[in-house]
């Protein structure tokens, strides 16, 4: 069986041989003309003058476009049309698209691009929390208020109230692969467009808009990505919308690729959030009440921000039963770059949110945080689990239901937990780490275990469906193509291994080809954690209807029952006689009945009002659970990861290879994004850190020394492709264990609460070391 | 100019190149050779990493800061090229394969590059050798399992071929490309070449590894106007150590300077270590990490705090100086139309130096603050102290006033908690997007702490802590 095995990525022959071909990469044809965008220095003003004759001037350039230049729509929003391609007179951030150079080389596109003169007329930018609020700069009429009983008359009856407010920082997607499109035009005002994106369908109906086309005159093609993370999800709109049209005006190929540093300045990164939290706690480390107020920063257009800022909401219990809550979020609107998709959507934040909750009053209370987190999970289900129930009653009123109203059903935390602490062995570690912090001077340690429950499932619910299209050929070889985008999640190779499953063949008669809008209609991003999940349910519907199609004719053939035809090990077994895959395939054709299907899956059980904050959005919940354990230099605030144990819930995995990938990868992401990936604006709203040389990703030896990484042994409880989870975004919220041990570090340093902002860089952590010791 | 070098086991004439040209873009855009992978295009993130071969044997390079005219008579291996007869995956690649070490593969060319060179050379310190690729992916994990079960496997027949034409086919000073116009003009063979050039030309730009230059034509897009490029200068590339000084050449790269260091300074080597990458620390040079005047180069000021003299050149004119006075103001040093660094000595001393390297990442990161600080006690009394500090000024600045708390002073920690006002009077740093000013001044003055600390015994290097 292909499924549940721990093949290698289907292209990491390719990888490793620099064969795998990238946009950048495609032989364009002769006469390719290349593109960059004139970038406004300013981040809020109008447009005075724009004196554009040396750009048009400058060597190698053919066309030079403005707004005016556009023939149809001038927008590349995927939400609601607030974001011209090229601006439309106004300014909103600095790195906005004024202008559209077109030249023979990419070098002398971005030569020419720098020569524009433009004036503008400067006006005070929105860049903080505090001036957003000031001047009511914000998307949606007011806040968002998600609730659950009382929570404000819950903590003020509680033993122990604690609050605070701290910042969570944003981060750069970082994809090794920066944005790409290469527009190419054909017969009858046709365009072929490549793009790297997660989101072809929507990337056709942008170039369409912008041509005045209908969409049927647009193909777009993305066979893979060099990383996404959300963000490819929509930033990739304006270098495709800007080659079709600029195809379109010269009849040219036009191929667009973002510098790295204008890739960093140009396209949206995660939310920065501030949260303010206040909660009430009994004796016992029992939550009472909670009450959250989110800040989201989301930039100057509203791009995906409203479902980003909608998730945090939703994840504000993270594993808790919550039993009163409420959740107030805003949507500010910057002169920054318009916030975008990050793994996990806005979840993180939220998540961060009742961790550092959980954190606080573990501190406060004087309790074992990892103890103090087991009091507060969700009830485990009660049938069909090998975990127990949680150890509190659960009231009827209460019930085991999130602050939006969902149940949850499927609660695996109380097993995992157990197994981990035991697993990584945190209680004897924590032990000796306040043996090691009781004689170290300058160097002291931290260790901190977090879980995580993620809610699978797009919170906007139409776009959980997903389409496929499947042939088999009279050699037996099949081909497939399915909704979903490969950006190294290894999607491609999992939906493989499934239509190999249900046609019992060997996977090296599956091939996948590019993701095609003429080959699958209407795709959702491939996003949200959803690729295996949605896209292998329709794969497998495809399969089985040429499956049943094979069965049928051959069991008519043999007169024998169809549902007694086996398909296994590369053959088709049907009334006593065998056939290889090949032949039951060439006789299938033989007989005139069609070997091609298309598939199609919609997820069922979501419904949601996302307005009131009520229902069920989620089909499933996948969970996770981390312990790290860290150094820091009580001088310098330097730290390190040096232990990292996770057990991960990736349901029945469909290949445990590549799900242990996206764990480890996800962790060291997430652990990324709250310690040293740190994004700067100055004052006038430049951001500072625009290339690897000032924005810190981490490299080599900032992954944990040991690292320890295993998957739960359990199945989905619902009915997913072969009672998998969905396994993309999850694992980077095991990260936040890393910034909670630094927590837990500093904490050591002193005895007041650390406080910790995020991202804890060396001087974060440094500046929480004079806070716990009553310093500044 | 003309130029000749090895790819991938071709010979490749080139005629008329633009000197200012990237083997990135040649490759991709001139070759058709799209396996190398543009990243970020300043040398950062390792996406484009090639093998380049010469007599001194294999190492990784980033060909996005490359100059063609730097690879003229070298053997080049790029992605396309690590495969054997009949496409046999070299270990690595296979290694890579087999342990996942892949997932969106654009990372993974370079990746596989940086292995080959290292395997080639035997290394074992993979987190070292890897520091200076990026993979946005995988957390790392796997590729290092790949690298130590490639390390057991030897290094493939035909990848040791391509030295003997680095060494042999292509003679030093020889005319270039098949008999056209030797490439002397652009490529002085030694310092005595390089001086009469340049007093010729005193507004050429000088590349010695391109680590800074390139970044002014990838990333200003400056035209650089007439350039020398000093890699063929061998006599520049020695690491001389006599009984009284060790003296290195300006061209001497920091692998080079990290190995020469090692027993000698290990903390300065330490530093190296963490300067920058494998890749960069190929290309990058003494002489131009001083030339370029960087407030913040890591270099400056560990030779500071060992007393090194600067000696400059002009056509034969000779000047030997203080390092620290080279050093004039922000963007300014002491260095007239023409004149070039020849080398930087330091004298031998016992060893007291002890370098710390403040960053947001500990590897291939600028520093935020580098502190070097070497202090001799004698009798338990300070008898010596140099402190140095990038991070904290326009230039490298000795900590005067510190240094002057110290010497004399019984070595205690009051004598060091004295000496901390010192800092106030010798830094006022900035704030920027590395560090706060207030970050700066105040873990300078604990580097001296922990300076003291290390001392005396205790545990400080967060490095050397271990689960």
């Amino acid at each position: 069986m292909s499924v549940t095995t721990p093949l290698p990525h289907d292209a990491a022959p390719l990888h490793v041989s620099g064969t795998a071909r990238y946009v950048d990469d495609i032989p364009t044809p002769k006469g390719t003309l290349h593109l960059a965008f004139g970038l406004s220095p300013i981040a809020k003003g109008t447009i005075t003058s724009i004196d554009l004759s040396a750009v048009r001037a400058a060597k190698g350039v053919v066309m030079v476009m403005t707004a005016e230049d556009l023939p149809f729509a001038n927008d590349v929003s995927p939400s609601i049309h607030d974001e011209p391609l090229l601006s439309d007179g106004t300014v909103h951030y600095v790195g906005q698209p004024v202008f559209l150079v077109i030249a023979t080389s990419h070098l002398a596109a971005r030569k020419a691009a720098r020569l524009g003169q433009v004036d503008y007329a400067e006006e005070t930018p929105i860049l903080t929390v505090e001036e957003a609020l000031a001047a009511d700069s914000r998307f949606e009429d007011g806040p968002r208020i998600y609730a659950k009983g009382d929570a404000d008359a819950a903590i003020a009856a509680s033993t122990h109230v604690i609050e605070d407010s701290f910042e969570i920082g944003g981060q750069e997607h970082f994809y090794l692969e920066g944005q790409a499109a290469l527009a190419v035009p054909n017969e009858g005002g046709d365009m072929l467009v490549h793009s790297s994106t997660q989101h072809p369908t929507e990337i056709q109906h942008k170039v369409a808009d912008a041509l005045g086309v209908p969409m049927h005159a647009i193909r777009v093609e993305t066979r893979r990505m060099g990383g996404g993370f959300g963000g490819k999800e929509s930033q990739g709109n304006a270098l495709a919308v800007a080659c079709a049209v600029a195809a379109r005006a010269t009849g040219k190929a036009c191929k667009m690729r973002y510098d790295r540093d204008d890739d960093m300045i140009i396209t949206g990164k995660r939310h920065a959030f501030r949260i303010s939290y206040r909660a009430g706690f009994d004796e016992n480390g029992q939550i009472q009440g909670v009450s959250f107020l989110h800040y989201a920063i989301c930039g100057w257009a509203q791009d995906l921000s409203l479902p980003v800022a909608d998730r945090a909401m939703l994840h504000s219990d993270n594993a808790y039963l919550l039993p009163n809550a409420r959740i107030e979020s805003h949507r500010l609107k910057t002169n920054t770059q318009s916030a975008t998709a990050y793994r996990g959507f806005g979840g993180p934040q939220g998540v961060v949110g009742i961790e550092r909750v959980m954190d606080h009053a573990a501190h406060m209370l004087e309790l074992d945080p990892a103890e103090l987190r087991r009091r507060n999970y969700y009830a485990a289900p009660s049938r069909g689990g090998s975990a127990p129930l949680a150890p509190r009653s659960i009231s009827e009123k209460m019930k085991n239901t999130t602050p939006y109203g969902m149940e949850v059903e499927d609660f695996e935390l109380h097993g995992m937990t157990e197994q981990l602490l035991k697993s990584s062995d945190y209680a004897a570690r924590k032990t000796a780490i306040e043996a090691w912090n009781a004689e170290n001077r300058v160097i002291k340690k931290g260790i901190a275990f977090s879980p995580v429950k993620f809610g699978i499932s797009f919170t906007l619910t139409h776009l959980n469906q997903a389409g496929a299209l499947v042939h088999v050929y009279q050699d037996g070889s099949v081909h497939l193509n399915h909704g979903g985008t490969e950006m190294g999640q290894g999607l491609f190779q999992k939906v493989a291994q499934v239509a190999a499953a249900r046609f019992g063949i060997p996977l090296e008669m599956v091939k996948i080809t590019a993701t095609d809008t003429a080959k699958v209609p209407n795709t959702s991003a491939t996003a949200a954690s959803s690729g295996s999940d949605l896209n292998g349910m329709a794969v497998k519907a495809a399969c089985d209807t040429i499956r049943d199609r094979m069965a049928a004719y051959l069991a008519e053939r043999h007169q024998a029952d169809p549902s007694a035809v086996v398909f296994a090990e590369g053959r088709v077994v049907v009334g006593g006689e065998s056939y290889s895959f090949a032949e039951a395939a060439a006789l299938v054709y033989q007989g005139r009945v069609s070997l091609s299907a298309t598939g199609f899956y919609k997820t069922p059980k979501i419904e949601w009002d996302r307005i009131k904050g009520q229902g069920r959005p989620f089909f499933y919940f996948a969970y996770g659970a981390s312990v790290t354990e860290v150094a820091i230099d009580m001088l310098t605030g330097e730290n390190r990861i040096l232990r990292t144990d996770i057990l991960h819930d990736a349901g029945a995995s469909l290949n445990p290879a590549l799900d242990i990938g996206q764990v480890e990868g996800g962790y060291v992401q997430g652990a990324g994004w709250l310690t040293t990936e740190e994004l700067v604006w100055d004052g006038k709203g430049n951001l500072r850190t625009h290339a690897p040389s000032t924005y810190k990703i981490p490299a080599c030896s900032d992954r944990p020394d040991i690292f320890n990484v295993a998957l739960w042994d359990g199945e989905n409880r619902e009915e997913t492709i072969y009672r998998s989870k969905a396994v993309g975004e999850p694992p980077f919220m095991l990260g936040i264990s890393a910034w909670l041990a630094l927590s837990n570090a500093v904490a050591a340093c002193g005895n007041r609460y650390p406080a910790l902002d995020a991202p804890a860089t060396a001087e974060e952590i440094w500046h929480g070391v004079q806070r716990v010791k009553g310093g500044i | 100019m003309n130029i000749t070098f090895l790819l991938n086991g071709e010979t490749v004439d080139l005629a008329d190149i633009d000197p200012t040209a990237t083997l990135l873009d040649w490759l991709r855009e001139d070759r058709g050779l799209t396996g190398t992978k543009e990243g970020c295009n300043e040398g950062d993130c390792g996406a484009c990493t090639v093998m380049v071969i010469d007599e001194n044997g294999p190492k990784a390079l980033n060909s996005c800061i490359l100059f063609l005219p730097q690879l003229h008579g070298k053997a080049i291996r790029t992605i396309e090229g690590v495969s054997g007869p009949n496409q046999t995956a070299h270990p690595v690649q296979q290694a890579m394969v087999d342990l996942h070490g892949s997932q969106c593969g654009f990372c993974t060319p370079g990746f596989i590059m940086s292995m080959v060179a290292g395997h080639a050379s035997g290394a074992t310190d993979h987190d070292t050798q890897l520091a200076g690729n990026l993979c946005r992916c995988t957390g790392y994990a796997p590729i290092i399992r790949a690298a130590r079960a490639a390390a057991n496997q030897p290094v493939p027949e035909w990848i040791t071929t391509d030295q003997a034409f680095s060494c042999s086919k292509i003679p030093r000073g020889e005319a270039a490309g098949r008999g056209a116009e030797p490439p002397t003009r652009l490529l002085p063979q030694n310092a005595d070449d390089l001086a009469a050039l340049y007093l010729q030309n005193p507004n050429a730009t000088l590349v010695a590894g391109a680590t800074d230059v390139s970044l002014w034509v990838t990333k200003q897009l400056r035209d650089l106007g007439p350039a020398i490029f000093l890699n063929h200068c061998s006599d520049l590339k020695q690491v001389t150590i006599s009984d009284k000084e060790i003296r290195l050449g300006a061209m001497v790269d920091m692998n080079h300077m990290r190995k020469a260091l090692a027993d000698l300074h290990p903390s300065y080597a330490e530093m190296i270590r963490r300067y920058a990458s494998v890749q960069v620390r190929h290309a990058a040079t003494v002489g131009g990490n001083i030339a370029n005047g960087s407030p913040i180069g890591d270099n400056p000021p560990a030779l500071i705090a060992l007393n090194a003299t600067l000696h400059l050149r002009k056509g034969d004119a000779r000047r030997s100086i203080p390092l620290e006075e080279f050093f004039l103001d922000y963007g300014k040093q002491d260095r007239t139309p023409g004149e070039f660094v020849e080398a930087v000595s330091v004298p031998r001393q016992p060893d007291h130096l002890k370098c710390y390297k403040l960053s947001k990442r500990f590897d291939q990161d600028i520093s935020a603050v580098c502190g070097c600080f070497n202090i001799t006690v004698s009798d338990g009394i300070v008898s010596q102290a140099r402190i140095a500090f990038g991070g904290m000024a326009g230039t490298p600045k000795r900590a005067l006033s510190v240094e002057a708390a110290l010497i004399g002073k019984p070595w205690t920690a009051e004598t060091i908690q004295a000496a901390l006002p010192g800092f106030d009077k010798d830094y006022a740093p900035l704030t920027d997007m590395r560090a706060s000013a207030v970050y700066r001044l105040k873990t300078a003055k604990a580097m001296l702490e922990r300076y003291y600390l290390e001392d005396q015994g205790e545990i400080t290097n967060v490095l050397e802590v271990t689960s």
